[in-house]
């Protein structure tokens, strides 16, 4: 199996015998109020998931994945997890503190402050979303971010069971999981979609040349008009009991946000992907854009920069249902025209099921479309 | 030298290919062509990652209450 991103897993899970004490330990400590959002970035980490991260960065390798997408010693790394703090909250902590992060009041981990720095937000948001428009999701968060930025390792000794429990595992299960299947290459597929015979078709044929499928969902907060949680869930599942095999496919959920920076976060799934211990990655077209911000294939150009990843990256071009082909086909190997295909539109499926009227079975299975009608509200309002 | 290096042993590879590589790993983390191909290597001649006893049941244990393994 490959290594993790930076040779090892980390693990910054405090053991059950020691969570007590530092529990106590940790409410005499000054704090710092973190988001749920932000929570679930710090459990990724504690968990081995962003590997070889061992805390929020601090300014070197802050700035060294701003301007390069790469931590300080050379490793790739292109999203920058920070933790932001206010004046009020820092003016209180200086560099070589313990404090103890807290979520809704309840204190759940131990940072070791390594520094304290102070942000660049414009100059931020263009490094990682290459524009400053605040109508870009992202932007609008940096813009919001307080104004100074702590770095340092965390020790996590309260852990969240996670939205959807039963399909959480970490890295350390992932990978032991792969090994009990006798899988050697594993393909790795993101998404924060239902699923629509498109997907079906990108996943299936990676799974033509790797060993098992691991179809890994981003489970967290999206923009409104998104799939909500549960019910990409209950679409998957409806996916897998009719026409999957349970032998070469699995399903395991990725708690963590979009970010909606294109090709600096499809560097950063990947990484995620390789440290679950896939060999391979799936990148399709406009890979965690949003509106008009980055170029349809910019998200896999990008992997050129990154010949020291680590996990092999697969191409999606266009895939469309070609009426001529009579199935499912892709640019590469379909020789008709645009007036035979018809492209999957996520828009549109959306449109038809928002009224609760179904897809045709040629955009989506019709087990798929009753899991996603059996919810109300399918979407994020 | 090194405990690590005492356990390697040298190959040759065509020059250039060497020189290919080289300019392929310029500024990224490989500090070596020597680590590019050692990693290309590794990949094709994957470890098993290494569980303790005790990690290992409990793992098995959790994965097969979640209905992922028999």
């Amino acid at each position: 199996m490959l290594p993790p991103h930076g040779g090892r897993l980390i693990d910054k899970i405090t053991p059950e015998k020691d969570r007590a004490q530092l529990t106590a330990e940790a409410v005499e400590l000054p704090s710092v109020s973190v988001s749920d959002e932000f929570r679930k970035d710090l459990e990724c980490i504690a968990y081995g998931i962003f590997s070889p991260l061992r805390g929020p960065l601090n300014r070197n390798d802050y700035l060294s994945v701003l301007e390069k997408g790469r931590l300080e010693g050379g490793l790739p790394w292109t999203i920058p997890i920070v933790l932001d703090a206010s004046e009020r909250e820092a003016s209180k902590i200086s560099e070589g503190d313990d404090i103890h992060l807290s979520c809704d009041g309840k204190p759940f981990a131990i940072m070791h402050i390594e520094d304290r720095y102070k942000i660049d937000r414009k100059a931020h948001a263009e490094m990682v979303y290459r524009t400053v428009d605040t109508n870009h999701p992202g932007v609008a968060k940096t813009m919001a971010m307080g104004p100074l930025l702590l770095g340092g390792e965390i020790d996590l000794f309260l852990e969240t069971p996670g939205k959807i429990p039963k399909y959480r595992l970490k890295p350390k299960e992932t990978r032991f999981l792969f090994k009990e299947m006798g899988w050697r290459t594993v393909a790795g597929f993101q998404t924060r979609n239902a699923p629509h015979i498109g997907h079906e078709y990108v996943q299936k044929t990676a799974l033509a040349f790797a060993d098992g499928l691991f179809i890994n969902p981003l489970i967290g907060k999206k923009k409104a008009g998104d799939f909500r949680d549960e019910v990409i869930v209950d679409a998957y599942e409806a996916l897998f009991r009719n026409y999957y095999l349970r032998n070469s496919t699995t399903l395991v959920t990725l708690e963590m946000e979009m970010r909606y920076a294109g090709p600096r976060e499809a560097i950063f799934h990947a990484i995620a992907r390789k440290n679950f211990g896939c060999t391979h990655f799936v990148v399709g077209r406009d890979h965690a854009g949003v509106g008009n911000y980055y170029g349809p294939f910019e998200a896999q150009e990008i992997f050129g920069d990154y010949p020291d990843l680590g996990i092999a990256p697969i191409f999606f071009r266009s895939f469309f249902h070609c009426e001529k082909c009579g199935g499912v086909a892709n640019d590469k190997v379909c020789p008709h025209g645009p007036e035979d295909h018809v492209n999957f539109s996520g828009t549109k499926m959306r449109q038809l099921l928002v009224k609760g009227e179904r897809p045709s079975e040629m955009m989506m299975r019709p087990e798929v479309v009753d899991a996603i009608l059996k919810h109300p509200e399918p979407f994020v309002s | 030298m090194t405990e690590g290096e005492s356990k390697r042993i040298s190959i040759s590879i065509p020059i250039e290919l060497y020189r290919k590589i080289e300019g392929r790993i310029a500024g990224t983390s490989f500090r070596s062509v020597e680590e590019y191909v050692v990693s290309k290597l590794e990949n094709e001649f994957p470890s098993e990652p290494v569980y303790t006893k005790e990690e290992e049941e409990l793992i098995r244990e959790r994965l097969r209450k979640l209905g992922y393994i028999e």
